[in-house]
């Protein structure tokens, strides 16, 4: 139309000079209308590719390279790494409730923040001195490092890592305890023992500025690590100074600590604890709990309605990890050094071992998926990550990582206690 | 009686082997050992976490026979074990001088 009233009013040869400029014009929208076309297609393709849940994702923990390795779990495979994390010895890791974010404790104090989707290390703080674990707040907005030097807990914010509040673990004038088995509880709290001081101490953070620290005495000597059951009501801390363990009832923390499992070794010899046991959320299958016993080839059975023992099962060696399988079906065990190749599964039915496996030297951790079809399991001085089919016990896949310790799934984001 | 001949040999191969100096694979096993092992409780920096740091300053004016001791026997009342069921003389000996040393 435009065209039509353009000719009416211009001479023949200004005519030609003008379908010239809009044929030139045209061909250059057309050309714009082209790139926009590809750059969209691009774009799209490269979202395609790059855009991914982080649910299926996981972090194994290279711990002498200083480095975290970033896993997928449904077609096993490596995606990445992130390093500059400093000392990762005995590191382990809790995430972001969005489960995009992982947050490492290591030992040398260092809290970083690793980004799993972009494998970037977004923030790092050194917090302190000596740090040994770590937990995510209910609200998912405050991380809490527990540490050895100087001892107490140090709470951060989850976004900006920005410090909220400092719980020193003063139990006596002048005297800071070194912290063990710090884990989240219903109630926005924080439940960590003091390992010099034999105490469990309960934080409430609904004031993040001002934790509400509750104190309970006298749980036992030297408690190395604690675990609170998947419904966040009991917390439990293992004893390395005695035999038995001390539970917590968090509905009613009136009642105070009482001691269970007492006396466990009664009449046998303890043998030389060559690597501490440790304590997670796990270890409840249905109405048992399985628990390692200190300086024993033994696994110990709790029932969880009155805590009795009602079951000791004999193993390879003494345990180091007691992890049931998300269905409770089984309970797999790894073990101290020097018996570290080994790997026993329970029968949590007959309370039997039923597979004894050898994945190599240096088995240090085991994590099952979701939903236990699969177990991950690091064996340090292969230099791999081992993946066994759990119904049939059978390696499925072998993945290579540099003295892998800790392996932590991205699920845990959603798990009371982990 | 050839089977018997071969494992006095091993035996005896095996005390030498215990009395002189440390293999290179073994002196690998146990730089292996100080670093993950006793790292586990000592940080594997060795400078400290459940148990004290070990650097060469922190063992400063600390005899060579007492190190030995608390490797081999370990230290009642605390969560360091005996490791003399594990290590020969040897190897506690190589680990001292390790200590002592620092890292190279």
């Amino acid at each position: 139309m435009k065209i039509e009233t353009i000719r009416l009013n211009v001479s023949s040869g200004e005519r030609h000079r003008l379908r010239t400029q809009i044929h030139e014009e045209l061909r250059v929208v057309a050309v714009v209308l082209l790139m926009l076309l590809g750059l969209g297609f691009a774009t799209f393709v490269q979202a395609a590719q790059t855009l991914r849940g982080s649910g299926d994702l996981a972090v194994i923990v290279e711990r002498t390279s200083g480095a975290v390795q970033i896993v997928e779990t449904s077609g096993n495979s490596a995606v990445g790494r992130v390093g500059g994390l400093g000392d990762l010895s005995h590191a382990s890791v809790v995430y972001s409730r969005d489960q995009r974010y992982a947050y490492v404790f290591g030992r040398d104090g260092g809290l970083s923040k690793v980004d799993l989707l972009t494998q970037r290390l977004v923030k790092r703080v050194i917090q302190s001195g000596n740090g040994i674990g770590g937990a995510i707040s209910q609200d998912g907005r405050l991380v809490a490092v527990s540490n050895y030097q100087p001892g107490g807990v140090r709470v951060f914010d989850a976004t900006s890592l920005a410090p909220v509040a400092d719980i020193a673990a003063e139990y006596a004038p002048g005297r800071l305890s070194k912290v063990v088995g710090l884990v989240d509880a219903p109630g926005q709290r924080f439940v960590f023992s003091l390992w010099d001081a034999g105490e469990i101490w309960m934080a409430d953070m609904r004031e993040p500025n001002r934790p509400v620290v509750r104190r309970f005495k006298d749980i036992g000597k030297h408690p190395y690590d604690g675990l609170i059951t998947p419904d966040g009501r009991y917390y439990i801390a293992g004893l390395f100074g005695e035999d038995g363990m001390a539970l917590l009832d968090l509905w009613h923390p009136d009642r105070g600590v009482r001691r269970v499992l007492s006396g466990y070794g009664k009449g046998e010899q303890v043998l030389p604890v060559y690597k501490m046991p440790h304590l997670e959320g796990w270890a409840v299958a249905g109405e048992r709990a399985f628990v390692p016993a200190v300086g024993h080839h033994a696994v110990l059975v709790m029932d969880t309605h009155d805590w009795r023992e009602v079951g000791r099962i004999p193993v390879h060696g003494q345990p180091v990890f007691v992890m049931a399988r998300p269905d409770g079906r089984q309970v797999w065990v790894n073990f101290a050094h020097p018996r570290n190749d080994t790997v026993q599964v329970i029968d949590t039915d007959t309370l039997q071992v039923v597979n004894t496996l050898k994945p190599g030297k240096g088995v240090l951790h085991m994590e099952f998926e979701p939903r236990g079809e699969e177990v991950w399991v690091s064996v340090r001085d292969a230099d791999q990550v081992q993946v066994y089919d759990t119904a049939s016990a059978r390696l499925r896949t072998t993945l290579s990582a540099a003295k892998p310790s800790g392996i932590f799934m991205s699920a845990r984001a959603h798990r009371i206690g982990l | 009686m050839r089977h018997l001949i071969a494992l006095c040999g091993l035996s005896l191969w095996s005390l030498i082997g215990q009395a002189g100096p440390l293999e290179a694979a073994r002196e690998a096993e146990l730089d292996n050992l100080l670093i993950q092992d006793c790292g586990s409780c000592h940080g594997s920096r060795l400078s400290g976490g459940l148990g004290p740091a070990l650097l060469p300053d922190r063992l400063e004016g600390k005899s060579r026979a007492m190190l030995a001791q608390v490797i081999r026997d370990g230290r009642a009342g605390t969560a360091m074990p005996p490791w003399g069921p594990l290590l020969s003389d040897a190897d506690i000996a190589w680990m001292v001088n390790r200590l002592l040393a620092g890292k190279e």
